[in-house]
């Protein structure tokens, strides 16, 4: 394991850094606002003890992890493509921005936009967890892959994201741990329960490794049920500008 | 050299501001230390800082901090001071002290006069101390060519210029400085050359506006507000920002959460939704003050005396946070910014697209032009 101290480093210089070592297990200390850690970096464990930057672990490759104790700031997981990161408390606007695989987990809150335009193909699934709530926007423009938000700090009744939830969407899922419905919801999203078989197949396994990462109980997880939103056709905006 | 797609500059301005409700006076350290954190968002092309309370001696007078570009207009400063002298008393006037940097270069001449309106000129013009001082300041900065009037308020100054904002602050010894607020900024000019002017904050009487952002509605805010004797003139977003609020807040009389209202307007759709009797009054600001909308990404701080206020557009498509601990009031671009001057805070959060963010001073005095009504 090698220990950075980020604490005299601007980006350049730890990314440099960060790039040299990739491969190893590296804990990073005295973090503060560097952006772009771990950017593009494969099979590489980060551990960071400060504040990082915005695109924290942007294109992120596979088997990759980093583990965040501390708030993460905007554009957190920006077009990641494989591997895990791990926020020990809040993540700040346009969280998972563009994903196209790999999985973030936030204990806390997310800001506006998380998972703006995720997407999938193939074999690549992205899958975003907020533990908290979410601001408006999520989802916006999502294309594929998979956001759960369990609202743990919010009670029983109230939506755990913002106004617009799925806006411009057109691909992908979004379970939400409750059964009130979000403000606003644009006519294009589509809201059910979600069924037995999603929660077992898609649900459950993301709240679990929710539940490991935090040190939660997976019980308190699932003690609502889940509504899923989905868009409301194969083509959601066909009569948006022209007829198509 | 590298041509464009080879390399990347990662700018998007920066701002930052710290705040002491029991109006404790603090040196610019602080948040010049805070606005270097968030060095990368700038290019270099502009910084600068707002400190309140930070010139007791004279805290009756407004202090007029002035550009002179002495080597494209050297009757600039004789003119201004002219002027000055048929409009107001001079109390005290000299050059504003700075520190010669390597990182600044080419400044202007940068002077600073204590004044107060002639009572007979005043009292002619038919207008109260406030509108006629900020009358003057507009007029010299439209008419008299290389003289430009920077900030123009009572007991708070503006220092800004051409650089990062770390060496702005160290250019004009704001360690020397002692202010319950201040406010900075670090720029990433998008549409304009960066002058030493065209730097924020921009201010007019005692409020100042940073501005993280690129509003898409400048030309319809501008061709509405300059219908009431405002004139741009340096075709910067920040400076029509700061003339809308002018105009709401002070000449209207709208509170700052309803001038809030009115540039960073909810969606209809929201409003539709919203319980009475806010409901009726959020729709009459919306309509009553339509061409005042401001649209496209921006952030701002307000300074005023006695207080700031945090805002966002009603998208909210620029970051911001907020936070306290103790006395302090802390709000930057970025998280790190406030972690840098309080690494122990407890908590920070994010304001709502929209949502205004006010913290005042304990002790209710203060009562400038944009203090809270």
């Amino acid at each position: 394991m090698i220990t950075i101290d980020a604490g005299s480093l601007d980006f350049e210089q730890l990314g440099d850094q960060l790039r040299r070592l990739a491969g190893e297990e590296i804990v990073i200390e005295r973090c503060l606002g560097q952006r772009y850690i771990g950017s593009g970096l494969k099979n590489t464990n980060i551990e960071i003890y400060g504040t990082p930057g915005n695109a924290l672990g942007a294109y992120l490759g596979e088997g990759s992890r980093i583990v965040v104790h501390g708030n993460a700031q905007d554009a957190t997981g920006d077009t990641m493509s494989g591997g895990s990161i791990v926020v020990h408390g809040s993540a700040g606007d346009a969280a998972g921005y563009g994903m196209r695989g790999g999985t973030m987990l936030v204990r806390d809150s997310a800001g506006y936009r998380a998972g703006i335009h995720m997407k999938q193909y193939g074999q690549a699934y992205p899958a975003l967890v907020i533990g908290g709530s979410a601001g408006n926007f999520l989802g916006e423009y999502l294309a594929g892959g998979v956001i759960l938000v369990l609202g743990l700090d919010r009670p029983a009744g109230v939506a755990p994201v913002g106004r617009f939830c799925g806006t411009g969407m057109h691909g992908g899922k979004i379970f939400l741990r409750g059964d009130a419905i979000p403000p606003e919801l644009p006519p294009q999203v589509a809201m059910q329960p979600a069924a037995p078989e999603e929660l077992e197949a898609e649900i459950l396994p993301l709240v679990r490794e929710y539940a490991e990462a935090f040190g939660v109980p997976p019980a308190h997880l699932t003690d609502r049920p889940f509504l899923r939103l989905m868009p409301n056709s194969r083509n959601p905006y066909h009569n948006m500008y022209v007829n198509n | 050299m590298p041509i464009e797609g080879q390399v990347r500059i990662p700018s998007g301005c920066a701002i930052a501001g710290i705040f002491s409700r029991s109006g404790e006076r603090m040196s610019g350290d602080d948040v010049i230390r805070s606005i270097a954190v968030m060095h990368d968002r700038s290019n270099g092309l502009g910084g600068g800082f707002a400190g309140y309370g930070i010139y007791p001696d004279y805290a009756a007078y407004y202090a007029f901090h002035l550009f002179y570009q002495e080597k494209k207009h050297p009757d600039a400063q004789q003119q201004c001071e002219a002027f000055l002298r048929r409009h107001f008393y001079i109390i005290h006037a000299g050059v504003i002290p700075t520190r010669k940097i390597p990182e600044i270069t080419d400044e202007p001449r940068i002077w600073r006069y204590f004044v107060l309106p002639l009572p007979e000129k005043q009292e002619t013009s038919q207008l109260d101390e406030q509108e006629f001082t900020a009358r003057c300041a507009l007029r010299i900065n439209a008419e008299i060519e290389g003289a430009f009037v920077f900030s123009g308020g009572k007991n708070m100054g503006v220092f800004k210029g051409i650089g990062y904002p770390e060496d702005v602050g160290r250019f004009y010894r704001l360690e020397e400085y002692g202010g319950y607020s201040w406010t900075a900024h670090g720029r990433y000019p998008t549409n304009t050359p960066g002058w030493w002017g065209g730097a924020h904050p921009f201010g007019l009487l005692d409020c100042t506006v940073v501005h993280n952002g690129e509003i898409s509605s400048y030309d319809a805010n501008r061709r509405f507000i300059e219908m009431f004797n405002y004139q741009c003139t340096l075709q910067t977003d920040t400076e029509v920002i700061t003339y809308i609020i002018d105009y709401l807040h002070r000449k209207q009389g709208l509170s700052l959460e309803e001038t809030a209202a009115v540039v960073s307007a909810p969606f209809w759709s929201t409003l539709e939704e919203m319980p009475e009797p806010d409901r009726s009054t959020q729709i009459y600001l919306r309509k009553r003050f339509s061409n005042l909308l401001i649209t496209g990404p921006f952030s701002i701080i307000l300074g005023f005396e006695g207080g700031q206020m945090v805002l966002g557009d009603r998208l909210k498509l620029r970051g911001m946070v907020v936070g306290n601990h103790g006395d302090r009031f802390y709000a930057a671009s970025e998280e790190c910014a406030i972690r840098a001057v309080c690494p122990d805070i407890a908590k920070v959060w994010s304001p709502e697209a929209g949502e205004p963010v006010i913290v005042t001073m304990d002790r209710k005095e203060a009562a400038g032009t944009c203090a809270p009504r």
